[in-house]
Parts: C-alpha cells; sequence; structure tokens
C-alpha cells in the first residue's frame, strides 16, 4: 500500500516539475471521474457492508469446512462471488482454513472467485462497460475459477 | 436518469437513517452492519486517491497512438505481456482496475487487452501474490496462476472475438 503512495507522489512530482499546467489539468481529471464513480461507490459499499455482515468469517469457515469436497467448492465459489474481501484478509482466513483441515481446492475456488468474481462490484463494473458485458465476464471468469480449482485439486492429489 | 437519482438518494438516506437508528438504540446488527461500512470506506479511501490521479495523469501524458500501437489491434503477443506486466505492479484489485481499464480502452487499447488486464489486475497483482504464496504456500500460486493467466488471456481473445461482431463500444465520459 504504501509504496503505491510514495511511487503516485514521486510520479506526481516529476509531472509537476516538467509541466505545472498539464499536472494541475490531471488532478482536475481525476477529480472529476472520482466525483462521477463516486455514487456508485457509496451504492456498494452499502451492498459490502450488508454482505459482510450475513457472511462473517465464522459461517465462512462452517460453510467451507464441512461435507463433501465438490460441495464445498460449489459453495466456497459461490461464497467468494458474492462476497468482497481484501487480499490482507482472505489469505490470513485462508490459511487458518487450511489448518483446520479444509482441502486446497475448496480454498482455490473461495479465492479465486473472490478475486476474479464480483457480484458486489457490479454496479460499477456495469457504469463502465454495460450491463452484458459485465455479466458475460463474471460468468466467464467463475468458470475460469472453478477450472483452477479442479487443477488445484488434481495437482494435489485431493481428486485422484 | 433523474428518476435514478431519485431512488438512488432514497436508498442511501434510508440506509444511513437505519444505521443512526441503530446506533441510538443499540440495535447490535445495524452497529455492525455501519462498523462494517465505514471499515470498507477507510479501506476504499486508501486505494483510490492514488488510483485516479494515476489515471488523470495517464489521461494527460500518454499519447493515444502510443496505447495504440503497443496495446492496440496491431499489438501482438508483446501487447498482452506488457499489460499483464502493468496489472501486476498496480495495486487495489478489480476495483481499480476498471477505471484504468476504462481508460486503456479510450486511449486505443484493444478490448482482449482491456480485458485480460481486467483479469490480470484480479489475480496476479505482484505484491498480493507473494503474500498469498506466504500463506497458502508456492504450489498453491503457482497452480492457480498457471492455469489463469492463459484462461483469462485466451477467453479475453473470444470475448473481443464476440464483441466487435455486434459493433460493442463502452459507455463515453465515464
Amino acid at each position: 500500500m504504501y509504496y503505491t503512495y510514495a511511487i503516485t507522489g514521486l510520479i506526481l512530482l516529476i509531472s509537476f516539475l516538467i509541466n505545472k499546467q498539464r499536472t494541475i489539468k490531471a488532478i482536475k481529471i481525476s477529480f472529476i471521474k472520482f466525483k462521477k464513480i463516486f455514487p456508485t461507490f457509496i451504492t456498494m459499499l452499502i451492498l459490502v457492508s450488508i454482505i459482510l455482515f450475513l457472511f462473517p468469517d465464522e459461517v465462512i469457515s462452517n460453510y467451507l469446512g464441512n461435507g463433501s469436497k465438490f460441495i464445498s467448492v460449489l459453495l466456497a465459489s459461490f461464497i467468494g462471488s458474492i462476497t468482497l474481501m481484501p487480499g490482507f484478509v482472505a489469505f490470513p482466513l485462508s490459511g487458518v482454513l487450511l489448518t483446520k483441515g479444509v482441502p486446497y481446492m475448496v480454498l482455490s475456488a473461495f479465492t479465486t472467485t473472490l478475486m476474479m468474481v464480483g457480484i458486489i462490484t457490479f454496479p460499477i463494473e456495469k457504469e463502465y462497460f454495460g450491463t452484458k458485458v459485465t455479466i458475460i465476464r463474471n460468468i466467464i471468469s467463475f468458470l475460469i475459477a472453478l477450472t483452477v480449482a479442479i487443477m488445484t485439486g488434481i495437482f494435489f492429489g485431493e481428486i485422484f | 436518469m433523474k428518476k435514478n437519482i431519485k431512488i438512488r438518494i432514497a436508498y442511501i438516506s434510508i440506509y444511513f437513517l437505519f444505521l443512526a437508528v441503530s446506533f441510538v438504540l443499540r440495535y447490535n446488527p445495524g452497529k455492525e452492519i455501519g462498523y462494517n461500512f465505514v471499515s470498507f470506506l477507510l479501506y476504499m479511501l486508501k486505494i483510490l486517491p492514488c488510483a485516479f490521479i494515476l489515471i488523470g495523469l495517464f489521461e494527460v501524458w500518454v499519447k493515444k497512438e502510443v496505447i495504440e500501437k503497443h496495446l492496440g489491434e496491431e499489438s501482438g503477443i508483446r501487447g498482452y505481456a506488457w499489460v499483464i506486466l502493468l496489472a501486476g505492479t498496480i495495486a487495489g484489485g478489480l476495483l481499480v482496475a476498471f477505471p484504468i481499464a476504462y481508460s486503456l480502452y479510450n486511449k486505443g487499447a484493444k478490448l482482449s487487452i482491456v480485458f485480460t488486464y481486467i483479469g490480470a489486475a484480479a489475480i496476479c497483482r505482484i505484491p498480493m501474490t507473494l503474500y498469498e504464496a506466504s500463506f497458502m504456500g508456492v504450489k498453491f500460486t503457482m497452480i492457480r496462476l498457471l492455469f489463469s493467466l492463459p484462461l483469462v488471456i485466451i477467453t479475453s481473445i473470444l470475448l473481443e472475438k464476440y464483441l466487435s461482431k455486434r459493433n460493442y463500444k463502452m459507455a463515453e465520459g465515464k
């Protein structure tokens, strides 16, 4: 996180030294673009706050840890698709689940859908790319995540 | 459009009213939702300003011809390599990837490259990948990358083919 700030600051400084007007224009563009999408972000935050309330860590652990592997994979990809979690929360959680005996393929389905499929980010994605493309991209991402989970299962010897 | 704005104002007001009442009456589920909202808002306010400043600088400094040449119709395999590298170094995941992908598209990047960017930003950001490997093991992370990245590229190319047949254009002025 901090390196992003450092790099952004550095680039901004260099830009400013080269051309003051252009840099000011750039900041104006940033501001306008941010302002346009901000209401959609608030909508998304409202969804996130409710979904995270319905699916706290303990509930996720419960769902992923029980039952057959294949049902768990499906549940994991479902939960991963509808929730939104930064990586610094998701991977430690997965690490804990791993020590509790949750198979790699289930965690793969969970983390990959978490990163690639965004039902909660749908309002934002739609603003930029339109409803149809957003739906197609999310379905494709879901299928990729399932494929990756199956491959993970094969290579960790969890399927055969 | 105006109707949409009214609906939005309505549900945002209801939501915050619900939070306010929950805090006054000490209604726990409502309080928890409120904390979730604040913690995610803070998280986003940490990444988004950087992302949007970079987008602004990109719009001002990077010439359309440069993007068209390296990420446009004539760019070959190299275009994908560039865009995956770009995705790997920018923090923030999907949320940040959408506006950046949109800017790339408007500067002349082709659709398959734009979708590859989004996919790669989701799965192979370098700092996150290292973090992932430290919790899940290198093997887990390698399997994920080796299978997902080629699939992202292939499906992006197919999606581009499908969409260009239908004259797809992204919305303007976002």
